[in-house]
């Protein structure tokens, strides 16, 4: 969505002028096109994490980051761990958690504060929309300190609580984040998990949580037993209601997302961009060996998701197994440069194609589409995916390399130039390293290193 | 004359078919519509090859010599077990048939969110039906005396009551036995745990899944309100006063909360539900277990009962318009210009709070807003529907060059899709983050185009598929709709400008091997 600025004293109606690069229709002020936001939300918002260690809070904040990033909400997230880590330089031991521990409280409670800082100097200097606050935050007093900056600051508020009592999921965190974490780097496995139980320990006694009477007039979610319960408070905009919906549809249970392109298609080979031919012969071969991979990977339960372009429902064809067709997975709308080889745009449209290299990202084809077009259309199909388990998406160049940047975080200026080759399978996996979730990316070429003849794009 | 096969029963539409593999000519049919006649008393299922000829021979008319080819079809057999039924942009996700089951006091919005949901559901695409168990007692117990029925020592009613139920359930699985239904919503209190283990007996017996949707509330205002916007229509106090029928509806309310069990955290800890507290400031969600009942819920938190307008109008006429010629991205004509300023002076009359306005990010229907000398947000959501080859083309000429196109599109108008186009289908699915919004916002006014209009009013107005392309959306008029107790009133607007008429109704004849002079039977005028 696009906001324009009210312009109460100028003469309506404003003369129109379209973007060349967006192709978006623009009120124009002497030749000068009009500047405006792109914004979804009016303030900007504070979301902030709430729970005992190990309740995956950082795992949360990093996932939602890289969602509204990805989504065009510019946000960040602030880990307050970090700060103390950057102020103490060597941990010692949870001794430094304790509550009767003086020095260590007015280091934390620094930390936070400097923290906060950064949020303000993001928000409302840099144009974030979204700041990340992450942290314990597990008593009242400390999310009423939080509180107030908001209100000073003019900041909207939203708690994100994680609750869970389940001593494996506890366990499995620890180990799966907490071993490789600066903290422990010299200490041993038994070592780092005994010191880590006291740390929540130390926690535990001064938790607060969301509490349903005390905190009804706050907005909030509270997530229970890892996505089984939830609790939603007082959703009051459009961001909010999005940040909920995405963190109801997402799990931890292992599995692995498969992405590839369609087999090599007739008009790949004649260097043509975009249209709706069928695979060569080729192509039909990378769809038998992705036949005989799948095969070995023995995936329990894979679902298959194609576009609805006839060259990766025939990929799908040859696999034998049925699959799901998506809209919203066809190629980008390549407008009236359909089906034309990028000699001949250059040639009819030379203008175009200069504004396309200048932002690959916004540029938006002449009756057609542009990445960031892409990237709203493929929402829902994201959104599908966390809900999902084992997937192969059989897609196109441009929405494969919308979805790669969605699952490795690549920024709008990335996105288009990621490397997207024809009969290679992508296989990601999410895998827990440092309370990141990054994914294990692996690639397999079913086929001989044959290159297709697809031109560079 | 081609032989035709009817395709109304069969369990698929011909696209599901038509992707697959023709062994023959090794190539798959992308495809763009549904609909084809072929011999009636020969079903698909029996005959998919017959279906493939004429399916071939469509897409490329210049062939027809009116042979049917037959063609090996081996995949076909794990065709018919694909999950989904139609071709629809989005894969509908549904495994087995889900029951949505309400519970909670009289008066706590429950017809409200059902009927509500039900029309969302049907609108998205996933066939959804409601059944109102109070209908079936009305129907069983021809007229309602008072409250006494209710009372639960009446062992009488106590029968007829669960004899009701009952009745609804046998319509649910008929519903999705015979009907092809897939959501079922079941309007009751249900407030006990006995009744609600019967439910959930019937649904795991049958292998539905069950959601339960609570509305819990206790707010005297809000109960209040509800009893007076839709209790006292009901059939039920036709013949009483206002203030009888107040006490007597309270008094009903309290035959129910003595044995009213809500959901239980705890105890029902394994059921998929959602409690809503107090109209949405806060909501419970337990064990979503698919899609479906993620975007249910999705939709539940974002609808709201404050009162609002919501006024749905085209850009003024286009230059495009006055030629009539459909698409294309042109600006206003001079009568357009005059409409926008009408439109200006319309909306400052109505004096409406904090009023959002919405545009596409076509040109046309940003001069449109421009003239109103506010704050306007583009969505590329509300585009018109892409026509593919048959951008900027008048009627004529797309009879002309594309005949069957043409036909095909009259067939199935809301199925159809303009090759290297969108169908109204797909439009739907394109607008639903923006009938998400909608429901989110109070105040707006969109500023559209007539396809897009028609399927934003179906929702609105709960018209069905069939309906929806033919819905008229005439230029230079403002609706303007205001939900009211189950439903929402619709207020239309001329601004008496004068416009060129856009719309095509559906010709007699829609066999591709029409007359010309049949196909532009119904065609508007234009310059």
């Amino acid at each position: 969505m696009i906001d324009n600025q009210e312009f109460m004293v100028e003469a309506y109606p404003r003369e129109l002028t379209q973007n060349p690069l967006r192709k978006i229709w623009m009120p124009c002020k002497n030749g000068h096109i009009v500047h405006r936001r792109v914004c979804m939300t009016n303030c900007p918002t504070l979301i902030v994490t709430v729970g005992l260690p190990a309740r995956g809070k950082t795992y949360i904040s990093k996932k939602l980051t890289r969602y509204l990033n990805w989504i065009g909400v510019p946000t960040k997230e602030f880990n307050v761990g970090q700060y103390r880590r950057e102020c103490l330089k060597i941990y010692k031991s949870f001794e430094f958690f304790r509550p009767d521990n003086e020095e260590g409280l007015k280091i934390r409670r620094q930390c936070a504060l400097s923290a906060l800082n950064d949020v303000r100097q993001y928000l409302s200097v840099e144009g974030g929309q979204v700041a990340v606050f992450d942290a314990t935050n597990t008593t009242r007093d400390r999310r009423k300190t939080i509180i107030m900056f908001a209100e000073q600051n003019g900041y909207r508020v939203f708690f994100v609580e994680s609750v869970c009592e389940d001593p494996e999921v506890i366990a499995q965190n620890i180990v799966q984040v907490k071993l490789g974490n600066p903290d422990y780097i010299d200490c041993n496995s038994d070592e780092a998990i005994k010191d880590f139980m006291k740390r929540i320990k130390c926690y535990e006694s001064s938790y607060q949580p969301l509490d349903e009477v005390l905190d009804r007039d706050l907005s909030y979610i509270k997530i229970m037993d890892v996505g089984r319960r939830y609790l939603v408070n007082r959703v009051v905009d459009h961001v909010q209601s999005r940040i909920v919906y995405y963190l109801m549809n997402i799990h931890i249970t292992p599995r692995s997302i498969y992405l590839c392109r369609h087999g090599e298609s007739d008009l790949n080979i004649k260097g043509r961009i975009g249209g709706d031919s069928g695979l060569s012969d080729r192509g039909k071969e990378f769809a038998k060996r992705l036949r005989n991979f799948l095969q070995e990977q023995n995936i329990k339960n894979l679902k298959v998701w194609t576009s609805q372009m006839k060259r990766t429902i025939q990929t799908a064809e040859i696999l034998g197994v049925s699959y799901e067709q998506w809209k919203s997975l066809n190629e980008i709308d390549a407008g009236v440069c359909e089906e034309m080889m990028y000699e001949e745009i250059q040639e009819r449209y030379p203008l175009e194609f200069a504004l396309r290299d200048q932002d690959k990202y916004r540029y938006r084809y002449p009756k057609g589409e542009s990445y960031e077009d892409l990237v709203q259309r493929l929402e829902p199909v994201i959104m599908e995916l966390e809900r999902q388990e084992n997937v192969l998406v059989i897609c196109h160049q441009a929405v494969l390399r919308c979805l790669l940047a969605y699952f490795l975080d690549k920024t709008a200026d990335e996105l288009p130039y990621l490397k997207c080759p024809l009969h290679t399978v992508l296989k990601l996996t999410p895998v827990a390293y440092g309370n990141t979730q990054t994914f294990d990316l692996t690639a397999f070429s079913p086929c001989d290193p044959q290159l297709s003849q697809e031109a560079p794009s | 004359m081609l032989p035709y096969l009817h395709l109304q029963n069969s369990n698929y539409h011909l696209n599901d078919l038509c992707t697959y593999y023709d062994a023959s000519s090794e190539c798959c049919f992308p495809f763009h519509y549904v609909c084809c006649e072929l011999w009636p008393w020969q079903m698909a299922k029996d005959k998919p090859s017959v279906l493939l000829s004429y399916v071939s021979m469509l897409r490329t008319p210049k062939s027809g010599s009116g042979v049917l080819h037959r063609m090996e079809l081996p995949q076909l057999e794990h065709a018919r077990l694909r999950r989904h039924d139609s071709a629809a942009s989005v894969p509908q996700f549904c495994n087995s048939p889900t029951m949505i089951v309400m519970v909670g006091l009289p008066a706590r919005g429950k017809t409200y969110i059902s009927k509500k949901l039900t029309r969302y559901l049907n609108w998205i695409g996933v066939p959804t039906k409601m059944f109102n168990v109070g209908q079936y007692r009305r129907e069983a117990v021809k007229i309602y005396k008072n409250f006494e029925f209710f009372k639960p020592d009446n062992e009488e009613a106590m029968k007829i009551r669960k004899a009701c139920a009952a009745a609804a359930l046998k319509d649910v699985a008929l519903y999705f036995t015979k009907e092809q239904g897939q959501v079922a919503v079941f309007d009751a209190t249900n407030t006990t745990r006995e009744r609600r283990a019967i439910i959930l007996s019937f649904a795991m017996e049958m292998g539905y899944k069950v959601f339960f949707v609570e509305s819990i509330c206790d707010d005297p205002e809000i109960i209040a309100e509800n009893i007076k916007q839709v209790k006292f229509g009901s059939p039920d106090y036709a013949d009483r006063d206002i203030d009888e029928a107040m006490e007597d509806f309270i008094q009903r309310i309290d035959c129910y909360r003595a044995s009213y069990m809500p959901i239980d955290d705890e105890k029902d800890r394994k059921l998929s539900y959602i409690k809503i507290f107090d109209v949405g400031s806060r909501y419970l969600v337990n064990r979503v277990q698919d899609h479906i009942q993620s975007r249910i819920v999705y939709y539940l938190m974002n609808i709201h009962v404050t009162p609002r307008s919501i006024y749905l109008s085209r850009h003024g006429e286009s230059e495009l318009n006055l030629l009539g010629r459909i698409g294309g991205d042109t600006g206003l004509s001079p009568r357009g210009q005059k409409y926008a300023s009408a439109l200006a002076t319309f909306i400052k009359g109505q004096k409406i709070s904090d009023l959002k306005v919405w545009t596409s990010h076509m040109k046309r229907t940003v001069q449109t807003a421009e003239a109103l000398g506010v704050q306007y947000e583009q969505w590329k959501a509300l585009n018109e529907i892409d026509a593919g080859v048959c951008e900027e083309l008048t009627y004529e000429e797309i009879q002309e060059n594309f005949p069957e196109e043409f036909a095909l599109r009259d067939q199935d108008k809301y199925r159809y899709r303009y090759p290297k186009g969108e169908s109204y289908e797909d439009l739907v699915h394109r607008l639903e983050p923006v009938i998400m919004e909608l429901e989110r916002q109070e105040n707006v006014l969109v500023i559209c185009h007539q396809a897009v209009m028609r399927c934003l009013l179906a929702y609105f107005l709960d018209k069905p598929a069939d309906e929806l392309p033919y819905l008229r959306c005439p230029l230079h008029t403002v609706l303007k709709l205001t939900p009211i107790a189950y439903g929402c009133k619709v207020e239309s607007f001329f601004l008496n400008i004068e416009a060129v008429n856009t719309h095509r109704e559906r010709p007699m004849n829609v066999n591709v091997s029409r007359k010309t002079e049949e196909a532009l039977q119904t065609v508007p005028d234009h310059i």
